[in-house]
């Protein structure tokens, strides 16, 4: 850290990249996007970037952006506050204390734990769901949620690790 | 290195586990005092509100872009439907004015007071929650241009649903398949009283319906103005089911569309309705 300063202020500004997308993606979830066939079901872009990030640079998204992204998720769609914190706070523990075993996975098997994970997350979320409004609800909407989310992975998965490129190497990667 | 890999280590531990926890005692605290989280949530909304509304101008664009060149595939066999169907609706209409001529003469005959006029606040939709859990759209007014918890919000179709929660600048709409929507109908020609329930699915379904009954697929659904909580009248959807095939569970296609959703005008009736109408009476004298 011994550059000028206007490296500085751009090392910050990378830094914050994956907050930045965070926000961004629950933006993106909220925006009317109309797909043929009715059922206005949008996919959980928050939980693949989680995931994403878990996986491959867990330096550079503190837990607090997790959970207050996580807040602001349940804001905007309604749900029960705390419920997508505690989600995505879980997979992502989980993902990143994985990060050695999953890291240097080909593409497919990562997809698959993605899927896996996400399965588990749904459901979570759907239970918690469940159990704080004490309503049953249809599993339709969750498991076509579901599908999307894996569906769309993959493109997610191109667009994160473009902004990966751009975002400085090494420095504080806390498993190295 | 590794003494000092371990401490981190377990110090990134004890973080996960306090956010945890810390997540588990907002669901507590909300379960216990929902109004508070519900101030919260509109707080939050009213902010979000402008960048959701920014954003989702060039999605509106471009889907509707893609509807248009979609329209313009269709446009010959479409005519010839309209055609047809254009023939039809000028019969109705001639049915329609001499009924409502009718109906003015019969009214005028038993002194019959009619409803307060209702006003309306149109609002765009700038937020689809999408949410696999909850049904509702955020629209672009809020308390400062007049939108109160409890106002229908229509489009050219019909009912889409109520105003549940209020911001500033922003308000949050239920739609009529949520899963807490309950809505007085009435069905068909002999105009059965009904609940119709969303179930977070693209149909709803009638509740309450009396046991012997004379519902049949096409039968349509107005709302009934039981309870006060909407006008009288408004059409909500078509009977698509009676429920001879379903376990009894007769289904209604709402004419709302969610996925093309753009504006709804929010609608003010009874009390404040009736006071508004006041008001603009005595600045017009």
């Amino acid at each position: 850290m011994n550059g000028p300063p206007w490296h500085n202020l751009d090392t910050v500004a990378r830094n914050a990249a994956p907050t930045l997308l965070l926000l961004f993606l629950v933006i993106l979830g909220q925006l009317p996007f109309s797909l043929p066939g009715d059922s206005a079901v949008t996919p959980y872009f928050v939980l693949m970037a989680v995931f994403y990030w878990g996986l491959h640079r867990p330096d550079l998204l503190p837990a607090a952006v997790v959970f207050v992204v996580g807040l602001l998720q349940d804001a905007l769609e309604g749900e029960p506050f705390g419920v997508n914190a505690f989600v995505l706070i879980a997979v992502y523990w989980f993902v990143s204390s994985q990060q050695r075993h999953f890291g240097e996975r080909p593409f497919l098997v990562l997809w698959l734990i993605f899927g896996l994970i996400g399965l588990a997350a749904e459901t979570l979320r759907w239970l918690l769901v469940a159990v704080l409004t004490t309503t049953m609800l249809t599993p339709w909407s969750v498991a076509f949620e579901y599908l999307m989310t894996v569906a769309l992975y993959p493109l997610l998965t191109i667009a994160f690790a473009l902004a990966q490129r751009a975002l400085p190497r090494g420095g504080g990667n806390f498993m190295d | 290195m590794g003494a000092s890999l371990s401490i981190r280590q377990g110090a990134q531990r004890s973080t996960f586990a306090l956010f945890l926890l810390l997540a588990v005692g907002i669901m507590l605290i909300g379960k216990a005092d929902p109004a508070l989280y519900e101030r919260t949530r509109m707080v939050i909304a009213d902010i979000a509100t402008p960048v959701i509304g920014a954003l989702s101008s060039p999605v509106v664009a471009g889907a509707e872009l893609i509807e248009e060149g979609k329209h313009l595939l269709a446009a010959y066999d479409e005519n010839t439907a309209l055609r047809e169907e254009n023939e039809l609706l000028r019969r109705w209409r001639s049915a329609a004015q001499g009924l409502d001529s009718e109906n003015a003469r019969l009214r005028s005959l038993l002194n019959f007071t009619p409803e307060a006029k209702a006003t309306y606040i149109t609002g765009r939709v700038v937020g689809d929650s999408g949410g696999a859990f909850l049904r509702s759209v955020l629209v672009n007014v809020g308390g400062r241009n007049g939108i109160r918890k409890g106002f229908a919000a229509i489009d050219n179709n019909g009912l889409v649903g109520r105003v549940a929660e209020v911001g500033q600048w922003s308000a949050r709409i239920l739609l009529i398949t949520d899963l807490n929507s309950r809505i007085p109908v009435l069905v068909g020609q002999n105009r059965e009283r009904a609940i119709l329930a969303g179930d977070n699915s693209d149909l709803a379904r009638l509740d309450y319906l009396p046991p012997e009954r004379s519902i049949r697929p096409d039968d349509l659904v107005v709302t009934s103005g039981h309870g006060g909580a909407f006008p009288a009248g408004l059409p909500v959807g078509i009977v698509v089911s009676n429920g001879d095939d379903l376990g009894g569970e007769i289904q209604v296609k709402p004419f709302l569309t969610p996925d093309r959703l753009e504006f709804v005008r929010l609608m003010d009736f009874g009390l404040t309705g009736m006071l508004q109408d006041q008001d603009l009476g005595l600045a017009s004298q």
